[in-house]
């Protein structure tokens, strides 16, 4: 369909016997930045930047345009060298945070199931109290990966299980601990305040823990992950993100701006709901696929 | 922290007080101001386009009402507009209208809020003394039936005894049939996520409805949802002919713009918003609402309604 057309092929037919870039041409390429969800904010930015090295006479055609807007947009991932270092501490402890919906507890099935295979000793914690079969879903994933599960019963506090998943994390030597949390929108202070509170009862358990807070975007969201990244943040110290849900259509360009506001590198992307469906982030690749 | 579109639009037609008619120029300048509010709102560019367009015939040429200045002029325009687009007025209950048991099934992307929206609807439906069957189809997701069996529980609602390693369309069938025989008047079909290029799974779609017969095909679609949306709602709505649209996850700070893209380009009617994830939180869709929330203006559009 017209929709799927690929940005590629628009700036192609944009650009085709072209030599001068002109005002027209960057309100294209405006629209077209905003349709992966790059937001307008830094769209606008991208274009500014580009205008300038254009008047500067930097950008000569289409493919140094095309080049340069890549470039543009893959400096504003922040990047780490490697993965997550989990060898760092033992138990290295992770907490996954993020709104209704977006994968959390897939992704810690997904995330066990590669320390398993490296040989760690995984322990995870149900601490998502409150939905339907929170707890049995992460269940499931603990015996597909081969990694035990702490819970309590539906209702029950979440810091309790959290207090409980360290105690038995470091009395059974578990080289990593990996926490679930019920999914809050970041609006709501009582959960957030929650949250706050599972995260003082990590820290108090395990010196240094949470060695690592994972948030977590789904691809399809648009300008609202901005407010999410900005207000868990604030609360629980976020350290990376996960990008989900990117075997579909969406391009889940807003983790751009996310990354770049709030200096968060975004540590796996979600490519499918299998267990072996979690990738490394290539912000190369990532940043081609947009276009 | 942001300035209202309204500020905006007043400084935009500062010069205009006293001048009357609208203009090409200063229409053009209010309407740019416009497009950014929707595209910050995640409406699509492309539906964003089209209405400024619209908006723009309607709007060069108007008269400024005494009553207004000529920054509210154009947001009554946009406002009136965008709740034109929405079906404002526009029937959007449910049709359950037929020889029951009625069949209602949910589809949409992964995490979206369909088995929370299940529960939600058999709660309402059985206040308005229906006996509703809800129905697990969702042998994919782990513990996806046993979600919807707590559900049950809580609303002392019968869920159909389905098991994951049954075929998805062999429970709908089954379950349908065990509607009619034990007296059930609504059921409501929960399926596995999905996205709309999967083409194994929204084959799978297309069997659980003719063996479902539903009268309603409620796309569920997450508030947060940005520019992707209109392939989205198109992807089920070409498929499926979905009937109506459930808008989820509202109770936060999303402005929903993905439901004025997903009514553009399927032209299917909101019908339910949902409101948190208690089972209580559901409500009627109205139009108003979410335009108003959507321009960030509520205060004003209150006042421009009295105009
Ligand atoms: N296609 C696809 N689906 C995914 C991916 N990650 C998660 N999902 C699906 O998204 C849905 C929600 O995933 P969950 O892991 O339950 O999300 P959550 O954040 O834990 O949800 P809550 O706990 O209810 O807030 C499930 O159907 C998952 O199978 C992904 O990368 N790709
Ligand atoms: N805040 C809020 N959360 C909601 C709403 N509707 C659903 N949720 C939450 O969103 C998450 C996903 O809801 P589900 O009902 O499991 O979504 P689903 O579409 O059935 O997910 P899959 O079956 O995995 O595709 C859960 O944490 C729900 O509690 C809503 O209106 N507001
Ligand atoms: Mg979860
Ligand atoms: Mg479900």
């Amino acid at each position: 369909t017209k929709t799927h057309e690929s940005i590629v092929g628009r700036i192609d037919s944009l650009l085709l016997g072209q030599k001068q870039i002109d005002a027209d041409v960057l309100e294209e390429l405006e629209e077209i930045l905003i349709t992966a969800d790059i937001g307008v904010k830094t769209t606008v930015e991208l274009i500014r930047t580009l205008e300038q090295r254009l008047k500067r006479n930097e950008l000569k055609d289409g493919n140094a345009l095309k080049a340069a807007l890549k470039q543009e947009i893959t400096n504003r991932l922040v990047q780490v060298e490697s993965g997550l270092d989990i060898i760092a501490a033992k138990p290295f402890v992770i907490l996954v945070i993020g709104v209704n919906g977006v994968g959390k507890t897939t992704t810690i099935g997904k995330l066990a199931a590669q320390y398993r295979l490296a040989g760690k000793k995984v322990l995870l914690a149900a601490g998502d109290t409150f939905r339907a079969a929170a707890a049995e879903q992460l269940e499931i994933w603990g015996e597909r990966v081969g990694a035990e599960v702490v819970r309590h019963k539906e209702g029950a506090d979440p810091s309790a299980v959290a207090f409980d998943a360290c105690k038995a994390a470091l009395a059974r030597g578990c080289d990593v601990l990996l926490i679930d949390t019920a999914g809050r929108l970041h609006t709501k202070v009582n959960l957030m305040e929650e949250m706050k509170k599972i995260r003082r009862v990590i820290e108090r358990e395990i010196p240094g823990a949470p060695h690592e807070t994972l948030l977590v975007l789904d691809a399809a969201t648009g300008q609202n992950a901005i407010s999410q990244a900005s207000l868990f943040k604030e609360a629980a110290q976020v350290t990376g993100l996960i990008l989900t849900k990117l075997d579909g259509t969406a391009k889940g360009g807003i983790v751009v701006a996310v990354s770049h506001e709030f200096s968060l590198p975004v540590r796996y992307i979600g490519v499918g709901e299998g267990v072996e469906d979690l990738r490394e982030f290539e912000p190369q690749e990532f940043v081609d696929a947009i276009f | 922290m942001f300035d209202t579109l309204s500020d905006k639009l007043e400084s935009v037609f500062k010069k205009l007080r006293g001048q009357g008619v609208m203009t090409e120029d200063n229409v053009k300048e209010a309407l740019r101001e416009v497009r950014l509010a929707l595209l910050e709102a995640d409406v699509n560019f492309k539906v964003v386009k089209d209405f400024i367009e619209r908006v723009r015939e309607k709007a060069v040429g108007t008269l400024v009402l005494q009553s207004l200045s000529p920054g509210q002029q154009v947001v009554k325009i946009v406002h009136d507009e965008l709740v034109a687009l929405m079906g404002g007025g526009e029937d959007n209950s449910l049709d359950l209208a037929a020889k029951p048991p009625v069949s209602i099934m949910m589809v949409g992307l992964q995490g979206a809020g369909k088995t929370t929206s299940c529960g939600k609807l058999a709660k309402l439906l059985k206040s308005q003394r229906r006996k509703p069957l809800l129905v697990p189809a969702d042998i994919y997701r782990p513990a996806a039936i046993e979600q919807l069996k707590i559900l049950g529980r809580q609303l002392s609602i019968e869920v159909f005894d389905s098991q994951a390693d049954q075929k998805p369309v062999d429970i709908c069938s089954k379950a349908l049939k065990y509607a009619q025989l034990s007296g059930f008047d609504t059921v409501i079909f929960d399926t596995a996520g999905r996205h709309q290029i999967d083409d194994y799974l929204m084959d799978e779609l297309v069997q659980i409805r003719e063996a479902a017969e539903p009268r309603e095909i409620l796309f569920v679609a997450d508030a947060m949802t940005g520019q992707e949306a209109v392939n989205v709602a198109a992807g089920f709505d070409e498929r499926l002919g979905i009937t109506g649209v459930v808008l989820t996850k509202l109770d936060g700070d999303a402005k929903g713009g993905a439901a004025l893209s997903i009514k553009a380009v399927t032209g299917k009617p909101v019908k339910f918003v949902g409101l948190g994830e208690k089972l209580d939180a559901l409500e009627v869709f109205h139009a108003d609402r979410l335009v108003s929330r959507i321009l960030g203006m509520g205060d004003v559009l209150t006042l421009i309604e009295k105009a």
